[in-house]
């Protein structure tokens, strides 16, 4: 299948990348990696009138790290982050997306703003807490992870504004587990849960847990945290917290998992990541 | 029909200039412009790798990605991968090994290997299998594939080595 | 013992023990890398998008988004006007009469069969019927005219649902018809009700066999030219005979004056083995512009309108004694054909049929069927066509009833074995397989896996959650089409043959060139075949060119599919040079004064025996029959020989495979972990192919039990339509496979060799079931339907367990 019809610009720099996207209306989209958006256009499922293509402009790519922050550029592609072993669950997760063909075009920051329930990487962001810093017409601004998904595939940013970068806690010494779970390895999770975990002699500072295509937009497990925190990690409290995994979602079915089925997954899942965030299995 | 744009190409080391759509495809501009129809699709979702190339040197799915995106980037392709009439260890392999048999998801495969290989040249089936996981394949059940690219890898090591060898 | 028909003329075929083989086996055996090679791993295949014309302009087609409705309107102003568009052509636009072709007529059976046009007419029966026609400059102009053109539907009732289909009061398919109901058919043979009444236990089970597609990677595609009055069509086909054949009759063009070519094919797994809509009237659209007009598929129309498989709903009777022996055989088959009669579509079911006795000696075996009409695209032939459903039910069922006995799975089949045998078997339905020693293939698979070993895997893993099972499958198939006094118009129905043709042609120099009637799409015929001839003719096999797909090169041929090639085009190439190599005996003799049989082949030369120095090359017998001056009295020049091979009965092939799989009870996810497969093709001609035949096989069958299936809602609508949904295994879902052979020859070709292209397929889907039944049985779960999803694993395993979440 081919697009249909649309103009195209690849400005030089941010500024012109913005005052494009603003000329160009409801219609105009950023062209990153293209893997959300290219797939869509060709089976006619979106049709932007104007791509505004990020490729030439410098500075969007890349992972750094400095006081206690990771940042990482809009236009790092999947195949960084997997290949980034300190970036932790965002590493982990980052293998599991697809294939290493579209690891290596596919960006984090055109997957965050495509806003996919579905996709691996918006839950971990809300399980980071980390943050994204948009540039707009008026400015730049920054948007936590937890107010970045709005609703199914709507995102907080302006039709105008670009994502630039991705902040992150450095998560040290901290234990994660992501556990993905589908048909094939190429899929889409039918449910992923991701846990990042604080233990000190064995008991939970602190934790937070991640929903993948669990609801019309990425969800923490609010329930298991409250459940966990400050209880001693064994396997026993893992799993009686974990039993709280899908309190209060609503996941959508289809042919091959119905809600039922993913709230059950959810459970099994979210007991896993946080076994292995625990460290209680590999 | 949109307005046209320059499109700049460097394939196989061979410098291109198109002028095209904006929409169309990287693996149209390779087909259809280029007559390099090494490359194949097989379908519309990025699924079946069968149109994979090399984008500085790492494999990417060539029916997921613009011509003009391709803008200032080394492409390579199936027919690049022979050199001076010497076929590439994956495509020897490929051939000893019964990796393939209507050979339509073929070049898909060898350039994926190969994107693999580069990172990792001395691989497990199991990171094989997985490098493997955005190609399909009907025909042979991806059993001699598998085969096909780790007998490659140890040619390849062999071959490096022999280099070495000659080097020191 | 009622039978149908088409039964009664199902002739009891004698085995027949043909010419043996003349020559000695240097090449044949040999796993010699493929010639095809080369080409396709250097990107220099030619495929059918490969392929451009001068003056070449681009097809789409407009598909009904409705599975059931009238046409009310098409507008396609604003296509016609748009820029690079040269024509929209509708139904009213075509002039061809006749309907799409389906040949199979049994006699004294009535196939009813609805008229089957290139462009709907009125109404639309499934989605991806074809409504109008798009012709343009390029493939992104006449997308974008698809676009353009605006159909009003007025939408009918949609039946998807077979069973459905054939109550009272169900919407019809087919107004005209009057029903759904198209066909039934039947075949059987000793006394069934006898069976039963002295069977000690009698089980039935419902066993669904859900629809598949081919999925070939390579889509379909077209391109035609019409120029000087001749029509050339290269199509992405397994048929190119029947392909001009149709073409000829349709458009009418005489047949000499239409040419198929099918280059390279990029797979076809039974869904090239059609004559489409799309070849037609891209055809037809090339006579009416006068330029090329190519089309290429996408898959998502693939998956629309590339015929799919399967798709029964069986019900199947056992009766057996407290000691294990199986007393009777009754399977009834609700078969959905989808909206249109296509190719062959009635005629695969009934392939179920003719298997039906499996391995096993039942007394009393009976098969009837029921096809039935719905709004989904047609099912016909995909890679087994009717045997991988009844290998289905009567090896799920063989555990089903081993279990119900408390017997081992494998002692109950060792039990109900048919004994060794080397030269005909009859079967009660009238079917005579050829030759088999399932006892020995079961006793080779059991050489590499010791069932108690898995069974102490599996105690270990348990304390891990993790399931292991062990699951078998014992098969035979019918395969080799075929006898044409069996399969033909008075026999079974079809309208056409079962031989296959072949040339051997030695040139001056003494190169040679093979033309075959069968057209390969992956096999290896050009490296398998030349094996062959090359033995013959005491020459290497790089010297033998295998010329295929092409109907203006070689004789008339049948094409490739039903594991037809070896045993049929091989052994007619074979024949070929035989012939070939029979004259250049006499030409040897006469010019070197010996007696023709005293000339034998020997190291490259046909030589005297006795007198090995004494000889000539084929170069030389070459040049002997084409510069004639000293031939035998009497004997023409030249050295080209012909052969058509109509076979005396089908082959047989036969094997044992075991699957091991691990399900993980929480989530009801399967990994199939191990393979072990014997299979029995008779003598390996290149046991290099044979193997990646098996693969194959094995994956697609893997394939259907796990991952694969063809959906439709009950709107009709297509729910798995693109490879997201449609789930094809990658190599990271999969093990490597462990594959052995055991040699039974066949008496009814000089090649002694069966078909072994399906077999891995036909073999594979019961295994899978099989493990993973016995995997769940300490949870309690008893039977799960195909395709073994985790959440269907996991909802038995939840029921199992009385509705507590395990």
């Amino acid at each position: 299948m081919i697009p249909a019809e649309f103009d195209y610009t690849a400005p030089a720099s941010l500024e012109e990348a913005i005052s494009a996207l603003r000329q160009g209306g409801e219609d105009a989209k950023l062209l990153a990696g293209g893997h959300s958006l290219l797939p869509l256009m060709k089976l006619r499922l979106a049709a932007p009138s104007l791509l505004v293509d990020l490729r030439r402009v410098p500075g969007l790519a890349g992972v750094a790290r400095g006081n206690g922050t990771w940042r990482i550029g809009a236009l790092t592609p999947h195949a960084v982050l997997e290949h980034t072993p300190e970036l932790g669950v965002v590493s982990a997760a980052a293998a599991t997306i697809a294939d290493p063909q579209v690891r290596n075009r596919g960006t984090i920051g055109g997957s965050l703003v495509h806003g996919d329930p579905a996709s691996d990487l918006p839950a971990v962001m809300m399980a980071c807490e980390a943050s994204v810093t948009v540039q707009g017409p008026s400015g730049q601004r920054t948007i936590p992870a937890l107010e970045l998904f709005q609703g199914y595939m709507e995102t907080a940013l302006a039709a105008d504004e670009v994502l630039t970068e991705v902040r992150m806690p450095v998560l040290d010494g901290w234990g994660f587990g992501y556990e993905k779970f589908n048909r094939r390895s190429e899929d889409w999770a039918m449910v992923a849960v991701s846990a990042v975990v604080n233990a000190r002699d064995g008991t939970c500072e602190d934790v937070r847990v991640g929903l993948t295509n669990m609801g019309s937009v990425p969800l923490r497990a609010p329930a298991v945290e409250e459940a966990l925190r400050g209880k001693q990690l064994d396997a026993e409290s893992i799993a009686a917290a974990a039993e709280q995994a899908a309190e209060g979602t609503d996941p959508p079915a289809d042919l091959n998992a119905s809600a039922e089925y993913k709230r059950h997954l959810a459970r099994v899942l979210c007991r896993r990541a946080l076994e292995k965030a625990a460290g209680l299995s590999s | 029909m949109s307005k046209t744009v320059p499109v700049h190409l460097r394939v196989n080391g061979v410098e291109h200039q198109l002028d095209a759509e904006p929409r169309l495809l990287l693996v149209h501009a390779l087909r259809d412009h280029l007559g390099l129809t090494g490359t194949h699709v097989g379908c519309d979702t990025s699924n079946c790798g069968a149109c994979t190339v090399h984008f500085n040197g790492q494999p990417v799915k060539s029916c997921t990605v613009l011509a003009v995106q391709a803008d200032g980037v080394e492409v390579t392709t199936i027919e690049g991968m022979a050199k001076d009439g010497e076929l590439h260890p994956l495509q020897e392999a490929f051939w000893n090994d019964h990796g393939l048999q209507c050979g339509y998801c073929t070049p898909g495969m060898i350039m994926a290997a190969a994107g693999l290989l580069e990172r990792n040249p001395n691989p497990s089936e199991h990171e094989v299998r997985h490098a493997l996981e955005g190609n399909l394949c009907r025909c042979t059940g991806y059993h001699n594939i598998v085969k096909a690219v780790l007998d490659a890898a140890k040619t390849k090591g062999a071959t490096v080595s022999a280099q070495r060898e000659v080097s020191a | 013992m009622t039978t149908g028909g088409a039964a009664e003329q199902f002739i009891r075929v004698a085995a027949e023990t043909t010419e043996a083989a003349p020559s000695p086996s240097i090449h044949v055996g040999q796993a010699m890398r493929r010639k095809e090679d080369p080409r396709l791993i250097t990107g220099k295949g030619s495929y059918v998008e490969d392929i451009n014309l001068t003056g070449q302009l681009w097809a789409a087609w407009v598909r009904s988004p409705e599975a059931h409705a009238r046409i009310v309107s098409i507008d396609a102003s604003a296509a016609r006007a748009r820029k690079g568009v040269h024509a929209v052509y509708t139904h009213e636009d075509l002039d061809i009469e006749a309907s799409l072709p389906m040949i199979w007529v049994p006699p004294e059976i009535e196939v009813k069969t609805p008229h089957h046009p290139v462009l709907a007419k009125d109404e639309v029966n499934h989605v991806g019927d074809p409504v109008a026609l798009v012709i343009g400059d390029d493939r992104y102009a006449v997308i974008d005219a698809v676009e353009d053109i605006v159909v009003e539907y007025d939408p009918l009732e949609v039946v998807v649902d077979p069973e459905k289909a054939l109550e009272e009061g169900s919407p019809l398919v087919h107004e005209q018809l009057g029903t759904n109901k198209v066909c039934e058919w039947s075949l059987g043979g000793g006394d069934l009700e006898a069976g039963f009444a002295e069977a000690d236990v009698v089980i039935e089970r419902r066993i669904v066999n859900h629809r598949m597609a081919g999925a070939a990677i390579e889509p379909r595609g077209v391109l035609a030219e019409f120029r000087a009055d001749r029509l050339t069509v290269w199509s992405s086909t397994q048929v190119p005979h029947f392909l001009r054949l149709f073409l000829s009759i349709l458009l009418g063009v005489t047949e000499d004056k239409v040419r198929v070519i099918a280059p390279e094919v990029g797979g076809g797994f039974g869904s090239k083995l059609q004559v489409y809509a799309e070849e037609i009237g891209c055809a037809w659209a090339s006579m009416k512009l006068g330029r090329p007009i190519k089309w290429i598929e996408t898959r998502t129309e693939g998956f629309m309108v590339t015929h799919h498989g399967r798709d029964q709903i069986d019900t199947i009777r056992v009766g057996a004694k407290r000691d294990g022996t199986l007393t009777a055989w009754h399977a009834k088959i609700i078969a959905d054909l989808g909206a249109y009669q296509m190719l062959l579509t009635p005629a695969i079911p009934p392939s179920s049929a003719f298997v039906m006795c499996g391995v096993y000696k039942t007394p009393a075996v009976q098969t009837d069927i029921v096809m039935v009409m719905t709004n989904k695209f047609g099912t016909d032939a995909i890679r087994g066509a009717g045997r991988p459903e009844a290998t289905h039910m009567i090896e799920v069922t063989m555990d089903q009833v081993a279990h119900e006995l408390g017997m081992d799975p494998l002692e109950l089949r060792r039990k109900n074995f048919i004994p060794p045998f080397s030269n005909g078997h009859e079967t009660p339905i009238g079917v005579t397989y050829d030759s088999g020693n399932y006892g020995g293939a079961l006793d080779k698979l059991l050489e590499h896996i010791d069932p108690a070993d898995v069974r102490r895997e599996a105690e270990a893993l348990r304390k891990r959650g993790v399931y292991r099972g062990i699951g078998f499958s014992t098969y035979t198939e019918i395969c080799g089409n075929a006898p044409s006094r069996v399969i033909g118009p008075k026999g079974f129905g079809l309208q056409g043959g079962g031989w296959e043709s072949a040339t051997v042609r030695v040139h001056a120099s003494g190169a040679v060139t093979l033309y075959t009637g069968t057209s390969p799409h992956g096999q290896g015929h050009e490296t398998g075949f030349a094996q062959i001839v090359a033995d013959r003719l005491g020459i290497d096999p790089a010297q033998v060119d295998v010329i295929h797909g092409d109907t203006a090169t070689g004789p008339f041929g049948l094409d490739t599919y039903g594991s037809r090639s070896l045993s049929v085009g091989g052994e007619a190439a074979a024949r070929a040079a035989t012939k070939v190599a029979g004259k250049a005996r006499q030409i040897v003799a006469h010019q070197l004064e010996a007696a023709p049989e005293d000339i034998e082949l020997h190291e490259g030369r046909f030589s005297v025996r006795g007198s090995p120095d004494k000889g000539m090359t084929l170069p030389e017998v070459a040049g002997a029959a084409y510069v004639p001056d000293n031939l035998p009295e009497g004997m023409e020049p030249g050295l080209d020989e012909q052969s058509f091979y109509d076979p005396e009965n089908f082959v047989f092939p036969f094997g044992a495979h075991a699957c091991v799989v691990d399900v993980d009870a929480e989530t009801g996810k399967v990994s199939v972990v191990r393979w072990v497969a014997v299979d029995d093709c008779g003598p390996a001609i290149n046991p290099m192919l044979i193997d990646g035949q098996v693969h194959g096989g094995i994956t697609h069958g893997i394939g259907q039990a796990l991952y694969e299936r063809i959906h439709y809602d009950e709107s009709g609508q297509l729910v798995t339509g693109t490879f997201v949904d449609y789930a094809l295994a990658t190599a990271a879902e999969l093990p490597s496979y462990e594959t052995d052979r055991t040699e039974t020859p066949s008496p009814v070709n000089s090649l002694r060799v069966k078909g072994v292209g399906e077999a891995g397929t036909i073999a594979a889907s019961p295994a899978v079931v099989n493990a993973v039944i016995d995997a769940l049985r300490p949870l309690g779960v008893d039977y799960i339907n195909m395709p073994l999803t985790p959440m269907r694993v996991w909802e038995a395993i939840h029921e199992a367990n009385g509705g507590v979440r395990a």
